[in-house]
């Protein structure tokens, strides 16, 4: 190519909007709080364990969500299908003695799950908006279905109680009632599942997801993949959003239809929604204040607890349609002065 | 010189009974600047469209470098190196002009399935984003959201991701439109640097430019060819006048 302006021109990678995007990757001062916190949670509230384990599942259920919608913005009302789908991996497998190993067993949850995404996505996710919402609900109100129906393998209505999980490595027990070891696991795995989806949003992939929700026109005239990339994603947001349901079951040692409804489907996107899409650790704010505010206010309030929800989704649908985060990226750049996209 | 990129047979494009595009012969040579002009609705757009496989022609051939490419999906055209830019603006509006420009170059690059490494790290994408959106007197701009900027600075994005894409044809729909006159000798200064080599359609309203930048006119009416021939041939055409020019003077 004869392009002019081949030779480097210096000072141009030194362009704060070239700095910007070639150290937006790094982690910042402040992205190792979440994990002291969940750490520091394990010493301060050993009673509240069970609590914590169930918080620390559902940010890992509502990051693989952020993944599907939040960046590559596939609209979904039926994410659930997938948290199920790894729950009933765990628990059929173990309920009939097939397979008990936890992490060994978060693989092939991972992998079911990532099955059904990946055949569900090929045919869903040519369609686009309402259609869409639909197709996902419908995906995940079929699967539900077929679990109530086939009570010789899931239990049916009543589920798979007792599952029973071997220590981990051998050496530490699950234990439902002082759900320590529950606790760490699932912060390990939640980690691991982190730093991946991390690497992932910030990688030229995770870049172009960004460029197909914010144009999908565009992004078929430059040249990209879109069906094939849009597939790929949401297989890789069903596979962890399976290895939440594996966790799910594997912590509480029991799996029923709860894992597969409209309500954890709901749930968790209201979560995103109120700790804000497309950013990763709204998935950590979103599911604190969510489960904390509902935990409190069903002590308060137990007939009418879901009010308070639902009046605190109308402020944040009515005036932070970020989410908490995006309304504390306002509220700093209105403070600190203006900055660009990051 | 005289290799031809784009070529189209007969091709036809219904909505309905609505015939958008009518049985067009057209031929885009290597290094040709070649401009398409007509009445709105004749169908410029549309043939643009049809070129880069937006549509499915009712009937009729598109060849790329003699190839048939007429069923050819979108993204595989791009691939085989054309590029377009919209009348009005397809941009990623939520990102910085950077990474509008970066996701154009990643394409180009086949990066957009790289997963575990950081878009950052691929310094020689971002720097050659950079390079386009200096070129394009862009680079102040390149941090900021494109939907903070003005229009005229968002069609020269525009041009910035189709030029990322590295073409041999540029299909240009209207790129001054909207662009204060002010800064419209950027794009038109980018077009004129654009590699020799490449072939460039452009649709564009304003005469002056039309007649300044190409070499050679199609003029499209009601779907058809209308006729073709140099600036000189086409503005000394009385009829393309009676049909065209004379309305565009008064409009």
């Amino acid at each position: 190519m004869t392009m002019p302006a081949q030779q480097v021109t210096p000072g141009l990678s030194g362009h704060p909007a070239a700095l910007a995007l070639i150290n937006r990757h790094r982690v910042r001062a402040w992205e190792p709080l979440p994990w002291i916190i969940a750490i520091a949670f394990y010493f301060a509230f050993p009673n509240h364990l069970g609590f914590g384990t169930d918080l620390l599942v559902t940010i890992l259920f509502a990051l693989s969500l952020d993944l599907a919608l939040g960046y590559a913005g596939i609209v979904t009302l039926g994410h659930a299908a997938f948290f199920g789908a790894g729950a009933y991996t765990v628990g059929m497998l173990a309920h009939h003695g097939i397979w008990t190993e936890p992490i060994s067993g978060l693989f092939l949850a991972a992998g079911v799950a990532a099955l059904i995404g990946f055949a569900s996505g090929l045919i869903l996710l040519r369609t686009t908006g309402l259609t869409l919402l639909m197709l996902t609900l419908c995906t995940m109100a079929l699967l539900e279905e077929a679990a109530n129906m086939g009570e010789k393998y899931t239990g049916g209505f009543d589920g798979l109680p007792n599952l029973p999980i071997p220590p981990l490595f051998g050496l530490f027990e699950f234990n439902p009632l002082y759900p320590r070891v529950q606790y760490v696991y699932v912060l390990c795995v939640l980690f691991v599942c982190f730093v991946f989806v991390r690497t992932l949003v910030y990688s030229p992939f995770g870049q172009s997801l960004t460029g197909i929700r914010e144009n999908v026109l565009r992004m078929r005239a430059v040249g990209a993949p879109v069906n094939w990339r849009l597939v790929t994603c949401y297989t890789i947001s069903a596979a962890i959003a399976g290895i939440a349901g594996g966790l799910w079951a594997q912590a509480n040692a029991y799996v029923n239809l709860s894992t597969l409804g409209l309500d954890r489907a709901a749930t968790v996107l209201i979560i995103l929604v109120l700790g804000g899409y497309g950013r990763l650790y709204g998935a950590f704010i979103g599911a604190v204040v969510y489960m904390a505010l509902s935990h409190f206010l069903a002590k308060v309030y137990p007939t009418a607890w879901q009010l308070g929800l639902g009046l605190l989704l109308m402020l944040i649908a009515l005036f932070a349609r970020n989410g908490v985060l995006g309304l504390w990226d306002q509220l700093t750049s209105r403070f600190i002065g203006k900055r660009g996209p990051t | 010189m005289s290799d031809v990129l784009l070529e189209t047979r007969s091709l036809s494009k219904s909505f309905g009974a609505l015939a958008a595009s009518r049985d067009i012969n057209f031929k885009l040579e290597a290094g040709a600047r070649h401009a398409l002009i007509g009445p709105n609705g004749a169908g410029k757009t549309t043939f643009i469209n049809l070129l880069t496989g937006v549509f499915l022609p009712t009937q009729g051939q598109v060849l790329l470098k003699g190839r048939d490419i007429t069923t050819m999906e979108q993204s595989a055209r791009v691939k085989l190196g054309i590029a377009r830019t919209f009348q009005i603006n397809r941009l990623f509006r939520g990102l910085s002009v950077l990474e509008n420009v970066y996701i154009a170059v990643a394409e180009r690059l086949g990066a957009g399935n790289q997963m575990m490494k950081p878009a950052g790290m691929r310094k020689d994408i971002v720097d050659e984003a950079m390079r386009l959106l200096d070129m394009l007197k862009l680079s102040n701009d390149a941090g900021h959201r494109v939907s903070e900027l003005p229009y005229g600075r968002q069609r020269l994005v525009e041009l910035a991701i189709a030029l990322g894409l590295k073409p041999d044809v540029l299909l240009l729909d209207e790129p001054a439109a909207g662009v204060p006159s002010a800064e419209s000798h950027i794009i038109l200064d980018a077009v004129a640097a654009l590699p020799k080599h490449i072939g460039v359609l452009i649709i564009d309203h304003d005469m002056d430019l039309v007649f300044r930048f190409a070499q050679r006119i199609t003029v499209l009416v009601g779907g058809a060819v209308f006729a073709e021939g140099t600036p000189k041939e086409i503005g000394a055409d009385q009829r393309v006048r009676d049909v065209y020019l004379g309305q565009a003077h008064h409009g």
